[in-house]
C-alpha cells in the first residue's frame, strides 16, 4: 500500500508548518522521519492518518485521494500510535486493545471470531497477555507503549504511523520496543508501510530502510541511513558538530556528539 | 500462544446476558414488592396473580377481591411502572453524559439538563394550550428543547481541547440550572393562580402517575435507547483523546451530536412526567462501573436496569417512610445520592484532576 504525498503544505493559522512536500513511500519500507524539533514530523503523520487536512495538495493512499475516504475506510488503511496520549486510566487493557476493531465493525455489531483472532495475535506478539485484566492507569511506560502497539496491530491497517515510540523510555525498553516495531513490520503483509517520527538518530540509523531528514517543514535529504546520516548533513541541518562511525555490529551509521 | 489470548478475549467479550437477565429479575422482584406494599398490604402471590391475569399469561385461578384489583391495577402498578421507565431513562442518560463528557460526575440533574427541561415544560404548561392529543404530547418535546439548550450551553462553557473540565462543567451546570429554575419560578408566580398540579410536578415524584404517562414515554425512550446502544462501542472509543479516536475511524463530531440529542431526549421525557429527580443518573452508572468495568456496551443497559430498580425502591421509601405523608421521591434520591457524590468528588480529587 503506497503513500503518495503531492505538493502538500499545511499551516495552523499563519506559520507554515509543512511547505509543499512531495514524497512517495513504497510498500514494504520502514521509514524514519528525523529532524530538529518543530520540523513538521508529527504534523506530517497527522496529515497521513487524516486527523489533519492539508491546506493545499493531496495525499494519495494506494492511488486514491485521502479526502475520498470515509473515517472508517481511512482507519482500516492507516493506524496511528501517538506520542504520550492521555489514556483513560480506568479502562482495562483488553478493552483498549479491542478498540482497534472499531473501523471493521458496524454500529450494533459484536466482535466475531476473526476480530478476536486478530487481537489475539497482536497480544501475543507484543507479549501483553498477562496485562489484559489490568487498568491502563496501572501499567508502566514500556507496557503502555506495547499496549498501544497491540491496539494499532489489532486495527489491521497496512500503514502504521508511530510518533516518537521510544520517547520517555529507558534504553532497555527503547531497544525492546524498536525490535518489536521491526518485528511487527516484518509480520505484516508485504505491502505494509511503517513510518516513524523519531528524534534519536541512532535508532533511526539502526532500524530503518529509509531516513527522511526534515528541516523547517521541508524534506532536506532523503535516502538510506548511510546516505542521509553523514557528518556534513547533520552539521548543516542541526548545526552541531558530530562524529559518525560505523556501528560495530550492524554496520549502520553511529552518531556520537 | 495466540490461541490462548484469543480464547481469553472470547471469554471476556461475551454479551452480558447473564448480568442483564439477573438485573431484570431483581428489578421484577422489587416491582412486585413495591406494588404489594402500601397503606393496604396485598400478599405478593396475589400481586403476581393480578398482574399476570391482566396480561393474559394465564387464567385467573382464584377469586381476588376487586378492591385489591383496583388498587394494584389503577394506583400502584402504573406508578411503579412509571418509576421503572423514568429510572431507566435517567440511568442510561446519566451513563451517556458521563462517557460523552469523560466526566464521572456528569448527571442529568447536576449539569442543568433537568432544570432546562423543566423550564421548557413549564412554558408549555403555562401557555394553557391543551398539550396532549391522544397518545401524543407536546410536553416531552418542550422539555427536550429546554434540556438541549441547557446541555449545549454547559458543554460550550466547559469544553477545553476536547475534554470537559470537571469543575467547570459542574459549575456551569449549577449556574444554568439555577437560572432555569429562577425563570421557571418567575413564570409560575406571574401566571394563573391555580398552580397546584405544576407545583407538585416540579417537586418531583410519581403521585399523579397514570398509565397514559408510561405509554407517552415509551416511544421517545425507545428512540433514545436505540441510538445510544447503537453508539455504545463508539462511546468506548471516545474515551480516548479526540484525534486518537478519530484515527480509529470515529466521526467524533457526529457521534457527539447523536449522543447528546439521544441522552437529552431521554432525560427530558423523564422530567416531563416526573419532575426533577436528581442523582439517579449518577448513582446507577457508577455502581455498574464499579462492579463490571468500563465497557459501555455493558454499562449502558445495566445502568438502565440499575436506575429503574433504584427509583422503584426510592419511590417505595418515599410513600412509606413517614406514611401517611408522602415525600417527594427526589428527597430520597438526594439522601442516597449526595453522600455518593461527595465520595466521587474525593476520589476525583485523589486522582488530581486527571479526567476519567
Amino acid at each position: 500500500m503506497a503513500i503518495n504525498i503531492k505538493d502538500v503544505s499545511f499551516n495552523y493559522g499563519s506559520p507554515q508548518i509543512i511547505k509543499g512536500i512531495n514524497l512517495y513511500l513504497k510498500p514494504g519500507q520502514l521509514v524514519s522521519l528525523v529532524g530538529p524539533n518543530g520540523a513538521g514530523k508529527t504534523t506530517l503523520l497527522k496529515l497521513i492518518c487524516g486527523t489533519l487536512k492539508p491546506t493545499t495538495g493531496e495525499i494519495y493512499i494506494q492511488d486514491r485521494p485521502g479526502e475520498t475516504f470515509t473515517k472508517k475506510e481511512r482507519a482500516s488503511k492507516v493506524s496511528l500510535v501517538p506520542q504520550n496520549p492521555k489514556l483513560p486510566e480506568e479502562m482495562k487493557v483488553s478493552d483498549f486493545v479491542m478498540l482497534g476493531r472499531n473501523p471493521h465493525l458496524g454500529l450494533l455489531e459484536w466482535e466475531s471470531a476473526k476480530d478476536f483472532q486478530v487481537a489475539g495475535e497482536a497480544i501475543q506478539l507484543t507479549e501483553i497477555g498477562h496485562l489484559l485484566e489490568r487498568k491502563l492507569g496501572e501499567i508502566s511506560g514500556g507496557e503502555r507503549q506495547r499496549v498501544m502497539l497491540a491496539l494499532a496491530m489489532t486495527q489491521g491497517s497496512p500503514i502504521m504511523l508511530l510518533d516518537e515510540p521510544t520517547a520517555s523510555l529507558d534504553i532497555s525498553h527503547q531497544m525492546k520496543v524498536m525490535k518489536l516495531i521491526k518485528k511487527i513490520h516484518g509480520q505484516r503483509r508485504l505491502n505494509a508501510v511503517t513510518v516513524l517520527a523519531i528524534h534519536d538518530l541512532n535508532i533511526a540509523a539502526q532500524f530503518s530502510d529509509r531516513v527522511i531528514l526534515f528541516s523547517e517543514g521541508n524534506v532536506a535529504i532523503d535516502g538510506t541511513p548511510k546516505q542521509v546520516l553523514t557528518k556534513d548533513n547533520i552539521k548543516e541541518i542541526y548545526g552541531s558538530q558530530v562524529t559518525v562511525m560505523s556501528h560495530p555490529e550492524h554496520g549502520s551509521p553511529l552518531i556520537i556528539s | 500462544m495466540s490461541d490462548n489470548s484469543t480464547r481469553e478475549l472470547v471469554s471476556i467479550y461475551k454479551y452480558p446476558w447473564t448480568h442483564i437477565i439477573t438485573g431484570i429479575f431483581i428489578a421484577f422482584i422489587c416491582t412486585v414488592v413495591a406494588v404489594a406494599i402500601g397503606s393496604v398490604y396485598i400478599p405478593v402471590t396475589s400481586v403476581i396473580t393480578i398482574i399476570f391475569s391482566k396480561l393474559d399469561v394465564f387464567q385467573q385461578q382464584e377469586q381476588i377481591s376487586s378492591s385489591w384489583h383496583t388498587i394494584i391495577w389503577n394506583i400502584r402498578f402504573p406508578r411503579v411502572v412509571l418509576a421503572l421507565l423514568v429510572g431507566a431513562s435517567l440511568g442510561i442518560s446519566g451513563a451517556t453524559y458521563q462517557g460523552l463528557f469523560k466526566n464521572p460526575l456528569a448527571d442529568p440533574y447536576l449539569i442543568g439538563v433537568a432544570s432546562g427541561a423543566s423550564l421548557g415544560a413549564t412554558i408549555v404548561f403555562l401557555t394553557g394550550v391543551p398539550f396532549t392529543y391522544g397518545y401524543f404530547s407536546f410536553l416531552p418535546l418542550a422539555s427536550f428543547c429546554g434540556g438541549l439548550a441547557a446541555v449545549c450551553l454547559a458543554y460550550l462553557i466547559s469544553i477545553k481541547s476536547g475534554d470537559t473540565q470537571l469543575s467547570t462543567l459542574l459549575l456551569a451546570g449549577i449556574a444554568i440550572g439555577a437560572f432555569a429554575t429562577a425563570i421557571t419560578g418567575i413564570l409560575m408566580l406571574s401566571s394563573d393562580p391555580d398552580l397546584r398540579p405544576l407545583l407538585s410536578w416540579l417537586m418531583g415524584g410519581f403521585i399523579r402517575a397514570q398509565w397514559s404517562h408510561s405509554i407517552l414515554i415509551i416511544p421517545y425512550m425507545t428512540i433514545g435507547i436505540i441510538f445510544i446502544l447503537g453508539y455504545s462501542r463508539v462511546l468506548n472509543t471516545m474515551q480516548l483523546e479526540e484525534y486518537y479516536s478519530e484515527s480509529l475511524g470515529v466521526d467524533v463530531e457526529k457521534a457527539k451530536r447523536v449522543l447528546i440529542i439521544s441522552a437529552t431526549l431521554m432525560t427530558a421525557v423523564a422530567v416531563s412526567f416526573s419532575g426533577l429527580i436528581g442523582f439517579v443518573g449518577l448513582v446507577a452508572p457508577h455502581v455498574v462501573r464499579l462492579l463490571w468495568g468500563t465497557d459501555y456496551r455493558t454499562i449502558l443497559p445495566l445502568s438502565g436496569i440499575a436506575g429503574a430498580t433504584f427509583l422503584v425502591i426510592a419511590d417505595l421509601a418515599a410513600r412509606t417512610v413517614v406514611s401517611p405523608v408522602e415525600l417527594p421521591v427526589g428527597i430520597i434520591t438526594a439522601l442516597v445520592g449526595s453522600p455518593f457524590f461527595v465520595y466521587l468528588l474525593l476520589k476525583a480529587k485523589r486522582r488530581a484532576g486527571n479526567g476519567y
